[in-house]
């Protein structure tokens, strides 16, 4: 059938016990990709010859890979989001230059089986391969460190999570190479994404890759939900934590309460798929439209999940860089609270058109304009913030102008859509397309710049380039404006999302000007690469070795640059919200004898073995190769229990050592005569 | 300087500040408990919306046995309150007693399986697999699920009954036992809906 014809694939694919359902017909033979898998494939090998070369897997191996620190957890999410977004934005780039080429019969350079994966693929990346690691990697870097914390509660789960979200990042990039990606839209709504409709590898590879790196996600929520509230430093009361870790509260606590759902509705899916129930399918009592709801459940929270800690970070970076104690605290902590309950009575403005009736629309329609009303005070509370307070304009600074600039304004294109029959005619057009990208690049990435740039000199030591930082500032915000401000005018016109080629010539410009701002974000996003380049180039010029170069508020600014593994020496004592702040008004002293050991968890490799066998045991999934898969989980589980009678999963750090680390800290803050 | 200078609080403790082994755990996995009770929440929901789509086939009245399902929820009640025996010989800190208990609860739970095992093949027998409807897509998912949760359960329990002969009752091994403890309390609960909303309600619409 059209598979066929599309993609040279078998239509109904023969298995064999060894291999699966694993020929060498999956692997693809269009130039396009065969060039970018000898690129990758190239890229990898040097790379890895490179770290043979210097000697660096035992490194990597014992400090980074098998740590429980949850610094160095936090980076490599970062780490695992930037790389990702290379290749999501590469999607994108495909996508805006099929789009402004396929005119007039032209067909442009990608087919239907391709593009149709593309699409795909750009939007499960960015947000469950971009946007959740950047978010789950800042938390974990920040949030024990804003606590006077340690390290979290469950710091080997936290290693565990980690990889998970690799292993399933793994499986969805297998994909590229190997078979097929899902060509269902990043949902995989049912029908299309039953066997019927979709009976090669796509779904399957969608469906895996998510199960493993969902398993991770969960995990984290749990476990630094749990951090927030148990471990918090003496003093620290709920109404005294810093906003951004308010903000990862709810954010967890969002997480904790809708992860299980968009797994219970894939495993439904997998069902569907592999065993042949009838769940979501047209016939034998199935239900499409309840998957779509189900998705959606989880939909709709995942979107606060990713803008909530941003806030949290927009308003440290205010309250910073306006010198001033943040405007409202309280009523942020509210505010933040409400977006997280309102964000479960919302999921259905997703499907007006689903034809629900008046009531039910009304009712979606409605609480979807009532959350513009703490997400509006957040926006005053930030203006407020700003008014009368000494601002310096340092890079965090500005992200966060532009994010309040842009995201005004998506969150006001989100009120239009919120509006049933305005939503019967903007429904999957190009209008909502501009809205999402308006609010998740406004708000997720550019307080993810905002973020990278305030905390990097905490994590290394060493601030940012500012001229590069400005570079890849100005070309994103304006490309981004140029890219999708023609997406608003042609939804507007009624051009549907998704589209591989068109009829009407008049519209060529519009994608054109699109195309154009997608390049202006390349620039964009190549100089933040400058930027860090540059920076890590300079890094003896950069340095601070104040542990605090933007005269910060919170706790994390009262450690030293990179700070030590066990984060504080001694505990810290809170008694307002700002508390490092207290600390530099009193004129404090860090107590400098007599140290005591330190309690902390040893580093593990099983993080790594599960990890590895949940992935391997997903591709055996996506492949049939039945024997892998019974023998990988039986592994992991295994593996499992015998991590279990491990009873010794913790050392003292010797009251020498910190002594030595301590020392050393203050001779340098008196050699910068700080 | 009549007035007293406000003095500046201390902001450091310099004691060393534990916090407990294991002091988080319990919230832990309560909060798992939690997402995975939403897991069911799902499924139960599932079988709601689809609970009534026999697809022209065998309705609940033509398939359950309430009898057997009657005797498989007296099994794991019992499991459940065996399980508590064993806490209680936990806090005493008798480690025989402790097993012994946790051995009733295995068997307890093993048989749950196995009834639930001839339930399923004798559906299937009868050509009421999952494949056949909506309703028993969602009947074995939601009743599977749970199983399988038994399933794990029972393994979990296994590897607990060998950590607490070998090591005995030290701590460790007694924040795990009160984990399985909730988790085993847990799917009684989810059983109790299970049994409430399908099999009952089944049987009298």
């Amino acid at each position: 059938m059209a598979v066929e014809d599309l993609a040279g694939l078998p239509a109904v694919p023969e298995t064999s016990f060894l291999l699966g359902r694993l020929t060498w017909q999956a692997i693809p033979h269009e130039p396009i990709v065969v060039v970018t898998a000898i690129v990758v494939a190239l890229g990898g090998i040097g790379l890895l010859a490179l770290l043979t070369k210097f000697r660096l897997w035992g490194y990597l191996w014992h400090e980074w890979f098998t740590t429980v620190d949850h610094k160095k957890i936090g980076i490599m999410y970062m780490i695992l989001g930037t790389v990702m977004l290379v290749r999501g934005f590469a999607d994108a780039i495909m996508m805006r230059l099929q789009q402004v080429m396929a005119f007039g019969g032209n067909d442009g350079y990608l087919n239907s089986h391709h593009y149709d994966q593309i699409f795909t693929a750009h939007g499960v990346i960015m947000i469950f391969f971009v946007a959740m690691p950047f978010v789950t990697g800042l938390m974990n870097y920040v949030v024990p460190l804003q606590i006077g914390a340690r390290d979290v509660s469950f710091p080997f789960l936290n290693n565990f999570s980690f990889w998970m979200t690799v292993g399933g990042a793994v499986i969805i990039m297998a994909s590229l190479f190997v078979g097929e990606f899902a060509q269902t839209g990043w949902l995989a709504f049912p029908p299309l994404s039953g066997i019927g409709y979709s009976p090669y590898v796509g779904v399957d590879y969608y469906i895996w890759g998510l199960q493993v790196a969902g398993v991770g996600t969960t995990l984290s929520g749990i476990n630094l939900l749990v951090t927030i509230v148990k471990m918090r430093a003496p003093g620290m009361t709920m109404m005294r934590m810093p906003i951004f870790t308010w903000t990862s509260l709810c954010t967890n606590v969002l997480i904790v309460a809708s992860f299980p759902v968009l797994t219970m509705t894939l495993i439904l899916l997998t069902l569907d798929r592999y065993v042949g129930t009838n769940f979501f399918t047209n016939d034998l009592g199935g239900n499409p439209m309840m998957y779509i709801n189900l998705i959606w459940i989880w939909g709709h929270p995942e979107v606060y999940i990713l803008i909530l800690p941003l806030f949290g970070v927009f308003s440290e970076v205010t309250a910073t860089f306006c010198g001033k104690r943040l405007f409202g605290y309280t009523s942020m902590v509210y505010a933040t609270v409400c977006i997280t309950i309102l964000s479960y009575v919302v999921w259905l403005h997703h499907f007006f058109t689903m034809g629900s009736g008046a009531s039910v629309n009304s009712f979606f329609g409605i609480t979807t304009m009532v959350i513009s009303v703490p997400t509006g005070a957040k926006i005053f509370n930030w203006l407020f913030t700003m008014y009368r307070g000494r601002i310096r304009f340092e890079l965090p600074m500005m992200w966060t102008v532009a994010f309040m600039l842009t995201f005004v304004i998506g969150g006001m294109t989100g009120v239009l859509l919120a509006v049933p029959p305005a939503d019967f005619v903007l429904h999957n057009s190009l209008f909502l397309v501009a809205h999402f990208h308006n609010v998740i690049i406004g708000g997720v990435l550019f307080g993810m710049f905002a973020a990278i740039n305030y905390w990097y000199p905490k994590a290394f030591g060493y601030t940012l380039n500012r001229f590069w930082g400005l570079v890849s500032f100005w070309f994103w915000v304006v490309g981004f404006w140029v890219a999708f401000a023609p997406l608003y005018v042609l939804g507007l016109m009624g051009v549907t999302r998704r589209m591989r080629v068109f009829d009407d010539p008049s519209l060529q410009i519009w994608f054109g000007i699109a195309a154009f701002g997608a390049v202006l974000v390349a620039i964009g996003i190549a100089a933040f690469f400058v930027q860090i380049g540059v920076s890590i180039w300079h890094r003896k010029a950069y340095r601070d070795v104040t542990g605090d170069p933007w005269d910060g508020r919170t706790l994390e600014w009262a450690t030293s640059s990179p700070p030590p593994a066990y984060n504080f020496a001694f505990t810290p004592v809170t008694h307002g919200i700002d508390t490092w702040w207290e600390m530099k008004a009193h004129g404090q002293t860090r107590p400098a004898a007599p140290y005591l050991p330190i309690h902390m968890p040893s580093g593990t490799g099983t993080g790594v073995v599960l990890a590895g066998l949940a992935t391997v045991c997903g591709m055996a999934m996506v492949w049939y190769i039945w024997w892998l898969a019974v023998l990988s989980f039986a592994g992991l589980i295994g593996a499992a229990i015998y991590h279990t009678f491990n009873y010794n999963r913790d050392f003292h750090i010797p009251a020498d050592a910190v002594a030595r680390v301590e020392t050393a800290r203050n001779r340098a803050l008196d050699a910068a005569g700080v | 300087m009549s007035m007293a200078e406000p003095t500046t609080p201390s902001f450091w403790d310099t004691d060393p500040h534990h916090h407990p082994e294991g002091a988080s755990t319990s919230l832990g996995f309560w909060v798992y408990l939690m997402s995975d009770c939403l897991m069911f929440a799902v499924l139960f929901a599932v079988y709601g919306v689809l609970g009534g789509s026999y697809a022209a086939g065998p309705g609940p009245q033509d398939l359950f046995d309430l009898e057997l399902v009657a005797i498989n929820t007296a099994l794991l009640l019992f499991s459940s309150i065996t399980y508590g025996f064993a806490m209680l010989g936990m806090v005493k800190g008798r480690k025989g007693e402790v097993l012994t208990w946790l051995g009733i609860t295995l068997i307890f739970g093993a048989a749950f399986l196995c009834v639930e095992m001839y339930e399923f093949y004798h559906l299937i027998h009868e050509g009421a697999g999952p494949q056949r409807s909506g309703f028993l897509s969602a009947f074995f998912v939601l009743v599977g699920t749970h199983g399988l949760h038994v399933a794990f359960g029972s393994l979990w329990l296994i590897t607990l009954m060998v950590q607490v002969s070998r090591y005995g009752l030290i701590e460790a091994n007694k924040r795990r036992l009160s984990c399985l403890s909730m988790f085993w309390h847990f799917l009684d609960v989810i059983w109790i809906g299970v049994f409430t909303f399908v099999y009952l309600l089944g049987m009298i619409q």
